[in-house]
């Protein structure tokens, strides 16, 4: 609570016991008055204030206005202790709401705890502790064990183990060592490590996360600008109800202090805070809890439309799968495993294809030593089919089926999923090995949970071949693959797609090559975005480990966000038309208009409160 | 251009929407943004009259908000 808040305070319960007092003490007339008038200095002055100058700036029907119009017009009527009242209870909902709106504000902050504090710069052999705006780009910093990273970069000395929970939601250690690169935000848990800065303190993940979080309640959703432009007309009209009772009734039938008063009620039931704040608040809370689990979300029209999720698009490679190449299978035929993966790494050290690289990995694995390339030479690509090579003296083949029937050899098909490298020395064939790229271990229980969330459609799009692209879409259960295609492919079926739906269409992919189509769907969503700049400023939300078990979540944390901002659209409105009818009819008084203002603002703010739960599992 | 600015004593949700109108209103402002949760406010308009569209901001919203400042 700041210094004006707590002032507020002392004068609220000053004034407060003022009015209490007013009840018994027995002064009357001109006296009464004036006691009353006291109370409501005490408490109203600065409302009073704001009211005359709003109207000097010509900005009438402002909240202190109106409060200050209905609460004098209790006075004018004869109402004192209701007029100071009503300005207390007013005060005490101001104060609330601002501790409201404050706190959420302060969780959230909390929530994003990535934001390092300092950093250790080395300088001229000494290290002294500065800010991490002051260090530029390209300096060593030292990050000890229980510190933050401060700034990304490279690690030139030392090795320790990271925690990455502040940026991904999940604290699984990362082991980094000399050249590992690291991202700001994440906590060295370990050993002191030296840091060479590649960029500077304001690009580097941690600032970025931050800014992007900050400036996401800037892209306001469609029930926000709803509810902006519903009390646009809302307070003009109560307002101008609220002259026509105190008005025309009176003339009909001469009651003039009733109908009064039920006007002022209407005054107070125009203000329009409670329903203005209680939105952008929910959505504001959701973004904080989801980026406390890892997931950015660019703004609260994501929110709305993610909630709606109905056809998922994903890029296969890197996204459903690892994107990265292994051998899943030798299978040796006229000589062993030992041979077979041998001779294949030592012609393919020659080249840099990802299936050569992954062979000459299986290699390493096994043997702990690199290929034996003594006795290879005239080495030759065959373009679109693989390798030939002389190895004592006699010619190896090392490609695909095609390159085996070119040159007569009979070879065996394989039945499993990958890309196949056929092997055949001297005329003979020798077995093939199986690379594939391995499915990611959750993709099928995140597609189960997805569909649990509400989707209705799961597509794959892939440039790979139709065999490999069934056989991961089966394994994991997506309904509709489409494959060998190229970029601009995705984004014709992304744009076909967008005219067969009536939700949302969210893509997910990788966000290195297919930003085209990142930008081109309802929601884009990047995986696995640390350290990426590309990924984070084309999607629109961002999953900052490649768990994809979180896009239903983010569905998930969007539903409830969705839900509580329309429970307190509905209750703020449906309260507020309720007092205003009962006022009309004479069943109500100034308490319950209070209430409809104030507590309903109060009751909004607790509501969207639980949007910051959010981020726990069981959201 | 656009703009991201801080802002600070914004404490109304109803008069951040009232500045959002006004300032939209603005020639040669295309889109303006303000978030009440983040006291901050981004004002996106044509180059050249960049900086006299701020300045003219900033005073709608001193009318609105007396205490409000844009830092």
């Amino acid at each position: 609570m700041n210094e004006k808040q707590k002032n507020t305070l002392i004068r609220v319960a000053i004034s407060a016991v003022l009015v209490a007092l007013g009840y018994f003490i027995p002064v009357k007339g001109a006296m009464r008055l004036l006691y009353f008038i006291a109370a409501y200095a005490i408490i109203g002055w600065d409302v009073v204030l704001r009211a005359v100058e709003n109207i000097k700036n010509l900005q009438p029907l402002d909240e202190a206005f109106l409060m200050t119009i209905a609460t004098v017009g209790a006075f004018v009527i004869g109402e004192y202790a209701e007029g100071v009242a009503v300005m207390l209870f007013y005060q005490v909902g101001q104060i609330f709401e601002s501790t409201a709106v404050e706190k959420s504000r302060k969780n959230i902050k909390e929530l994003m705890d990535i934001m390092p504090e300092f950093a250790n710069l080395e300088k001229d052999g000494k290290v002294i502790r500065v800010s991490p705006e002051q260090v530029p780009k390209g300096s060593v910093i030292v990050v000890k064990p229980g510190e933050k990273i401060p700034i990304d970069g490279l690690v030139i000395k030392g090795n320790s183990v990271l925690n990455t929970a502040a940026l991904t939601g999940e604290s699984v250690p990362l082991r980094v060592a000399e050249g590992s690169s690291v991202s700001s935000g994440c906590i060295n848990t370990e050993g002191v490590i030296y840091v060479k800065t590649d960029r500077r303190f304001e690009d580097s993940t941690a600032a970025k996360i931050l800014e992007l979080v900050e400036n996401s309640s800037l892209k306001k959703a469609k029930a926000e600008n709803f509810i902006t432009k519903f009390a646009r007309y809302y307070t003009p009209i109560v307002v101008a109800l609220a002259v026509f009772f105190a008005i025309v009734p009176s003339v009909i039938t001469g009651n003039w202090s009733e109908w009064f008063s039920r006007a002022l009620i209407f005054l107070v039931v125009s203000c329009p805070c409670a329903l203005v704040i209680s939105v952008p608040l929910s959505f504001f809370g959701a973004i904080g809890g989801a980026s406390k689990r890892g997931i950015l979300i660019k703004g609260g029209n994501y929110i709305e439309a993610v909630s709606k999720a109905e056809i998922m698009v994903f890029d296969k490679t890197g996204t459903l799968t690892e994107g990265k190449f292994s051998v899943s299978e030798i299978k040796p035929k006229n000589c062993d495993e030992n041979e077979l993966l041998s001779i294949s790494a030592a012609v393919e050290s020659f080249t840099n294809h990802p299936i050569a690289s992954s062979i000459k990995e299986a290699y390493k694995n096994a043997y702990k030593k690199e290929p034996d390339t003594a006795n290879i030479y005239d080495i030759e690509e065959k373009a679109g089919m693989g390798l030939a090579a002389k190895y004592k003296g006699k010619t190896v083949f090392v490609g695909n089926e095609k390159l085996m029937t070119k040159n007569g050899i009979d070879y065996s098909k394989s039945e499993n999923y990958g890309t196949v490298a056929h092997v055949a020395y001297d005329g003979q064939y020798m077995g093939y090995i199986v690379i594939s790229d391995n499915i990611k271990r959750n993709a099928e229980k995140a597609i189960k949970e997805l569909k649990k969330a509400g989707v209705k459609r799961t597509v794959m799009l892939t440039g790979d071949n139709g065999r490999n692209a069934k056989y991961t879409a089966d394994k994991i259960g997506i309904d509709e693959v489409h494959y060998s295609l190229l970029p601009e492919n995705k984004v014709d079926i992304t744009e076909k797609l967008i005219n067969e739906k009536t939700g949302t269409l969210i893509y997910t992919g990788d966000g290195i090559n297919d930003a085209p189509v990142i930008s081109r769907a309802d929601v884009g969503i990047a995986m696995g975005g640390i350290g990426s700049d590309a990924a984070i400023e084309a999607a629109d939300i961002v999953i900052m480990d490649d768990n994809m078990e979180k896009i239903a979540e983010a569905i998930n944390i969007s539903k409830k966000a969705m839900r509580i901002v329309y429970e307190n659209v509905v209750l703020a409105i449906g309260i507020k038309v309720m007092v205003l009818i009962l006022g009309a009819l004479g069943m109500a008084n100034m308490w319950e208009g209070v209430f409809a203002d104030v507590g309903v603002a109060i009751i909004a703010i607790f509501n969207a409160c639980r949007m910051l739960s959010a981020g726990k599992k069981e959201a | 251009m656009k703009k991201i600015f801080k802002t600070e004593n914004l404490c109304c949700a109803n008069c951040a929407a009232k500045m959002e109108n006004k300032i939209k209103k603005l020639h040669g402002v295309n889109d303006v943004g303000i978030s009440i949760m983040t006291q901050k406010m981004f004002i996106d308009a044509d180059d050249e009259n960049f900086d006299a569209i701020v300045t003219k901001a900033a005073d709608i919203c001193k009318k609105i908000e007396k205490d409000f400042n844009m830092i």
